[in-house]
């Protein structure tokens, strides 16, 4: 087992070293589509890493993602980059705190409807603000960071969240997430802290979101709480994560890179019918592949394994 | 102050029209509709486009609307939710797929909007003159549709309690199983309510477009806002609906003229946790789970 966790571990840094190369490739366009594909990766891994063991369907990335930028364009100029990163962090964790702490209580569907809501509850509250305290809407932002840094913490950060999630995997913490998802009764009558867990790894999930938005800021040069608060995030990660499969650390991955490329693909040459392929895409998946593209390796492996048991016992 | 309070009825009545169906859909068919509020906005520019290509009065607007709304309902529940519905082991799996489908389903219905009537803002004026009601001023369009609302919801309330129909519809709310045992068709009664959640939430549309400015892409504020009364209510309860969707409208009217306009959002989810937080089901809702 060690041996094959050593091997991986060296076949998956040596991805991670040839990944760190995109950006000395020179072409503006490629390195922009993989910027795309990595915040989406990373978007939709931290949305399984919370929804996939408990099966809390949340809609409140873009909250999060909003809330990172945000920090970025208010305190982008003021403080030292790596100090604006763990402003951010920090902002997103306390966020993510207290909201769990209040909604994850409930069960499901309420948690599903605070979290829609969520999104345009802080971007009401940040125009507010921003309206009668700041008295400005709309934000430039001038960091000196390069489309490349940005690339590059975007990596780092994507290997910094599969490390974490295959680390919660194998701890207490994982598994008690795994029972709640099977049935909560059951794991509050096996002493576990349900409550505890839950806001522990939707606050690890939603600093990591806080911090893709953070770091994505630069992108543009001017922020505005419509921009930063973008609803359409929150639905194409949960697409994402659904289309891979949820249930597994990898499975988001499988999503996120060939919907990623879809969706560019859609936005430039059909942005007028965009919305309307995105919702057919969207119930295709619910009806096609319930467990999405990693349940479906599962059935095909299991089928196949099955197949060779039944010849063994023949 | 009288003004505040009235406006706050108004809406508040109007809150309580829109989450009437969402109610027995999610109460009776266990769909959580999450394109609910497009169903609203669809009517809305159905009866914005008989008012204005045809002079067709909302009114007789409502009697074309509601029946069709009806029907395409009852066709959604059949061809894309039966097949949900058949797959879900329990409850809350079905609840997890409605979501996800319906979900889906926002994005059609929003994209078809966007791509036949564009992004703007669509108003039309019917019957907007002010008339005098308690002695303040309020808009005619406003008291006609809170006046409708009030006959919509009494006769609702009466078919729900006095008919036949009506309480094998109220059985399904409470145990679809132990229903299934006294001779109910439960598949059958869960089409039915789910195509009657549609054609009241096709009325709220024809209404609200009498007062409203609206857009192709306002769906979602209307979807949370139902969701929010329904779920303050107690699920699939008439009552709860009345009384969450009329604390909504209020306190909403109250923070608008008092506090400050831009924080009627924050309002309505301070109230909707504070809520959830003292009763986890509702206000009227019984502890099911």
């Amino acid at each position: 087992m060690s041996a094959r966790i050593a091997g991986f571990s060296a076949l998956a840094l040596a991805a991670l070293a040839l990944l760190a190369l995109v950006p000395r490739l020179g072409n503006a366009y490629y390195l922009a589509l993989a910027i795309s594909l990595l915040q989406y990766t990373v978007l939709a891994t931290a949305w399984g890493l919370f929804s996939g063991p408990t099966r809390y369907v949340s809609l409140a990335t873009t909250a999060f993602f909003g809330v990172g930028a945000y920090t970025v364009a208010v305190l982008g100029e003021i403080l030292p980059w790596p100090l604006v990163l763990l402003t951010a962090a920090a902002l997103g964790a306390i966020v993510a705190a207290i909201v769990g702490l209040s909604t994850l209580r409930l069960s499901g569907v309420y948690f599903v409807i605070f979290t829609f809501g969520l999104t345009e509850l802080i971007r009401q509250l940040v125009v507010w603000f921003e309206v009668n305290k700041s008295r400005v809407l709309g934000r430039y932002v001038f960091v000196n960071i390069t489309q490349a840094d940005i690339y590059w913490q975007l990596l780092a950060l994507t290997a910094a969240v599969f490390l974490l999630g295959w680390l919660i995997a194998r701890s207490r913490l994982g598994f008690a997430l795994r029972v709640i998802g099977e049935d909560e009764t059951v794991a509050k009558h096996c002493g576990i802290n349900t409550t505890f867990a839950k806001v522990a790894l939707f606050t690890i999930s939603a600093t990591v979101m806080t911090l893709v938005g953070a770091i994505m800021a630069p992108r543009w040069t001017y922020i505005e709480p419509s921009i930063a608060f973008n609803s359409m995030i929150s639905f194409q990660v949960l697409i994402m994560a659904l289309l891979g499969g949820a249930h597994r650390l990898w499975g988001p991955v499988l999503g996120a890179v060939p919907l990623t490329l879809l969706f560019e693909l859609l936005s430039a040459r059909f942005p007028n019918t965009f919305t309307i392929i995105l919702g057919c895409v969207f119930l295709l998946i619910v009806y096609m592949l319930p467990r999405g593209v990693a349940g479906l390796f599962e059935k095909l492996s299991t089928r196949t394994s099955g197949k060779t048991t039944q010849r063994v016992a023949a | 102050m009288t003004n505040a309070i009235l406006t706050g009825l108004m809406l508040g009545g109007m809150y309580a029209l829109i989450a009437m169906g969402l109610t027995l859909q999610y109460g009776v068919a266990r769909i959580m509709n999450l394109s609910y509020g497009e169903f609203l906005i669809a009517a809305a520019f159905a009866s914005h486009w008989l008012f204005t290509g045809w002079a067709v009065s909302p009114f007789v607007g409502l009697a074309l609307v509601v029946p069709l709304a009806f029907a395409l309902n009852f066709a959604i529940y059949k061809l894309l939710l039966t097949p949900l519905v058949r797959r879900a082991p329990n409850r809350d799996a079905l609840e997890v797929d409605s979501i996800l489908a319906t979900f889906g389903l926002t994005f059609v219905i929003q994209g078809s909007m966007l791509a036949l009537f564009g992004g703007a803002y669509y108003s039309y004026s019917f019957l907007a003159f002010p008339v005098q009601f308690l002695g303040e001023t309020v808009a005619a369009n406003r008291l006609t549709a809170l006046g409708i609302t009030i006959l919509l919801g009494l006769a609702l309330y009466a078919a729900l309690t006095r008919t036949r129909a009506g309480t094998a519809v109220r059985a399904v709310a409470v145990d679809p199983f132990a229903a299934q045992l006294v001779a109910i068709n439960v598949p059958q009664a869960s089409a039915l309510t789910f195509a009657l959640g549609g054609a009241l939430v096709a009325a709220a549309g024809v209404l609200v477009s009498t007062f409203l400015t609206f857009s192709a892409s306002s769906g979602v504020v209307f979807t949370m806002k139902a969701l929010i009364v329904v779920v303050m209510g107690g699920v699939g309860n008439m009552l709860g609906c009345l009384v969450a969707g009329l604390a909504l409208g209020l306190s909403e009217a109250l923070v608008a003229s008092y506090v400050d306009p831009g924080l009627t959002l924050a309002v309505n989810f301070a109230l909707f946790l504070a809520v959830l937080l003292v009763k986890p089901a509702g206000l009227f809702g019984r502890a099911t789970r």
